[in-house]
């Protein structure tokens, strides 16, 4: 391989792939049996991390840049005047081998514009997949973009040699589509997505009567939105989000604030922030949603469409229901435990084995890593000492800001004068 | 009741066995000290402690009746801390986890169960970094080479990890700090101990000792490093939050041009 071609290739399509924020490794199951290369097995590995403080687990690029579309939000549009090139399929295979047996990588995740078709498309970003598993008996990760529109046929195929597939829609409503990426289709999205989700199932089926079924991308499907580039609300976004994750049974929602990179009128000029507080509120609704017990309705709904910038949404909901408050930490369930703020999951397991050996007061609960600051107000211990006085929400909200310095407090005030 | 110094060989068994020894004598105020750590003359009354495999066993085969298969691995990642004082907190853990009928190791509220808890958490970060910042360097024998100063001492705690992952490559782990390293043949792996010119330097990528490509590939990746971060979404304290700048020494992507 030419090194000069390689390191200008490499360059353009590393550049151009990495607004898709996924960078996840982990939850496949391939071992290493054959006595191969790789092992994609247990948690998944972050080799590095960029300035940006992103982690850096995978050689995310693609395949080209050349596209036929001209979605506005996107840097590969048709219409924008950028450096374009192509890796062939063996530079890519041998790019990803190098860079894993150096301890660089945990695999490969391959995107692609679209040219000529979709299907066209995807079987490239198939071969590489293929080759990289049958002829280097690779075992180390592989996520391929599912191409919108890609057959069925194909994605089949794609998910017997992929950990993921992935398409990400982008916008979150088909308003917001139609306006920024007036050539592509809603159902064209949700065909490969309904494809692997089938194949899925299909899979687990047969896996419990054939021992030996090939493995269908074990680390399964996952998507992505554009965050404040079309002006959905915060319940639209997670309205979608929460529909994917209840109907096609996705692993992963991500979230990705818009960096502007275009002077199209139809979004935030270049210069204009990236909304990164609101992206991190957002992913706290999605753990919420995930990991807390908490149902979507609770936290957005149709008389609080947008989260709190100033205050993490667990926090929002406990000061809207004051009434489930204070919760008695010795004796509480998993579930209330869960739902006090400043309580991460972490700790809800630590108290939930702490207790069974003896009550727990503050000091105990300090100890642990509890985020006291928050949770004080919403719970007792084995302590006569605890907030006695009938506060109201606007009055602990205060109590709190005040004693506590977010690491957003920038980007906060400047987010806030904005709206201001 | 006078106070007793127990000097061990510095090993997990040698340690095990000095707990052997405080149990077989009933001791009660007692100093476990690695040998290595020992400050002479300070110590004039210490006793020296004969590492012997069995009795290491059998407080070992005790430890892991008591407690939860996690129990007994976070107290063996603590005492890989190496840290100072680390034997006395260990051996209040093993008194108290005795001295129980249930299991305790997830008595969060216990001081010595919570600190070795505690220690065991740093050790398995530092594991889980070295898994990730290792980078291997082609050399001209066809061994790929990596060297790592570590704050504990990990490196039997990643030789599966990178056995089952590297399996059909050679490859060396060297952890310079303490003077050993790991090598696999493609059959088993190995701790070895090398000896460098005195002039090599571990930073650099001598054309001497490493293949041709070698350099290429670290470009390579260091241009992937840089083009993949999002200028606008700079946040270097997040970045050295995660990349703490002690571990930049041996990273390609952190080289200077």
């Amino acid at each position: 391989m030419s090194f000069q071609r390689t390191q200008e290739k490499l360059k353009i399509l590393s550049d151009a792939a990495k607004y898709d924020v996924s960078c996840s490794s982990s939850g496949s199951k391939r071992a290493n049996t054959n006595k191969g290369i790789g092992d994609a097995t247990g948690m998944g590995i972050c080799h590095s991390y960029t300035e940006d403080g992103r982690c850096v687990s995978l050689l995310k690029i693609l395949l080209t840049n050349y596209c036929i579309f001209d979605c506005a939000y996107c840097v590969t549009r048709k219409s924008n005047d950028i450096k374009r090139a192509a890796f062939k399929v063996q530079e890519v295979v041998d790019l990803t081998i190098n860079f894993y047996r150096r301890n660089y990588i945990e695999g490969l995740f391959l995107s692609s514009g679209i040219f000529k078709n979709a299907d066209y498309t995807m079987e490239r970003l198939v071969a590489v997949a293929k080759k990289l598993r049958t002829e280097e008996n690779f075992n180390g990760y592989i996520h391929l973009k599912s191409i919108p529109g890609a057959s069925d046929e194909l994605m089949r195929e794609a998910g017997l040699y992929a950990d993921r597939l992935s398409v990400n829609i982008e916008i979150p409503t088909k308003d917001g589509l139609k306006k920024l990426a007036p050539d592509k289709k809603h159902e064209d999205f949700i065909k490969p997505m309904k494809k692997v989700k089938n194949e899925i199932i299909q899979f687990k089926e047969e896996k419990k009567i054939i021992k030996s079924t090939p493995k269908y991308a074990p680390a399964g499907q996952s998507t992505q939105m554009i965050i404040g580039a079309s002006g959905e609300n915060d319940f639209q976004i997670m309205q979608t989000s929460n529909y994917f994750y209840k109907s096609y049974n996705l692993k992963r929602v991500y979230y990705s604030g818009y960096v502007p990179i275009s002077y199209d009128n139809r979004l935030p000029q270049i210069g204009s922030a990236v909304p990164i507080l609101r992206e991190n509120r957002l992913y706290q609704t999605d753990w919420l949603m995930r990991f807390y017990g908490f149902e979507f309705s609770e936290i957005l709904n149709e008389r609080n469409q947008n989260l709190d910038l100033d205050i993490d949404p667990k926090l929002s909901w406990a000061l809207r229901n004051l009434h489930e408050f204070p919760v008695d930490i010795n004796s509480a369930d998993k579930r209330m435990l869960a739902r006090i703020p400043g309580l991460g999951m972490k700790s809800v397991y630590k108290i939930l084995n702490a207790r069974r050996f003896r009550k727990l007061n503050w000091e105990h609960l300090k100890k642990i890593g509890v985020a006291l600051n928050r949770a004080q107000y919403f719970m007792i211990c084995d302590s006569s000492k605890f907030e006695k006085r009938d506060l109201t929400s606007e009055k602990i909200k205060g109590l709190i800001l005040q004693n506590s310095k977010s690491k957003y407090q920038q980007s906060l005030s400047n987010q806030l004068n904005l709206f201001g | 009741m006078q106070g007793r110094n127990l000097i061990y060989d510095g090993t997990f068994d040698g340690f095990l066995s000095a707990v052997f020894f405080v149990f077989e004598h009933k001791l009660r105020a007692v100093v476990i000290q690695n040998k290595f750590e020992m400050q002479l003359g300070l110590f004039s009354d210490a006793e020296t402690i004969i590492t012997e495999e069995d009795k290491a066993n059998r407080v070992w085969k005790g430890v892991k009746s008591k407690l939860s298969p996690k129990g007994s691995y976070q107290l063996y990642y603590a005492f890989l801390s190496e840290q100072k004082g680390v034997e006395a907190i260990l051996l209040d853990y093993i008194t108290y986890a005795f001295s129980n009928a249930q299991s305790v190791d997830k008595d969060y509220s216990h001081p010595s169960v919570l600190k070795i808890a505690q220690i065991a958490k740093s050790v398995g970060r530092e594991k889980h970094r070295m898994e990730a910042f290792v980078r291997f360097r082609l050399t001209k024998d066809d061994i790929y080479f990596s060297n790592i100063e570590p704050d504990f001492n990990v490196l039997p705690l990643i030789s599966k990890h990178f056995k089952r992952r590297y399996a059909d490559q050679k490859w060396v782990i060297y952890d310079i700090k303490r003077g050993y390293g790991l090598y696999y043949d493609l059959d088993k792996v190995e701790i070895i101990n090398m000896e460098f010119p005195a002039d090599f330097k571990f930073t650099k990528t001598d054309s001497e000792f490493f293949q041709e490509h070698e350099l290429e590939f670290q470009k390579l990746w260091k241009d992937y490093f840089k083009s993949t971060n999002i200028e606008s979404r700079k946040n270097m304290k997040l970045h050295i939050r995660h990349v703490p700048k002690r571990y930049w020494k041996y990273l390609s992507e952190k080289q200077p041009n």
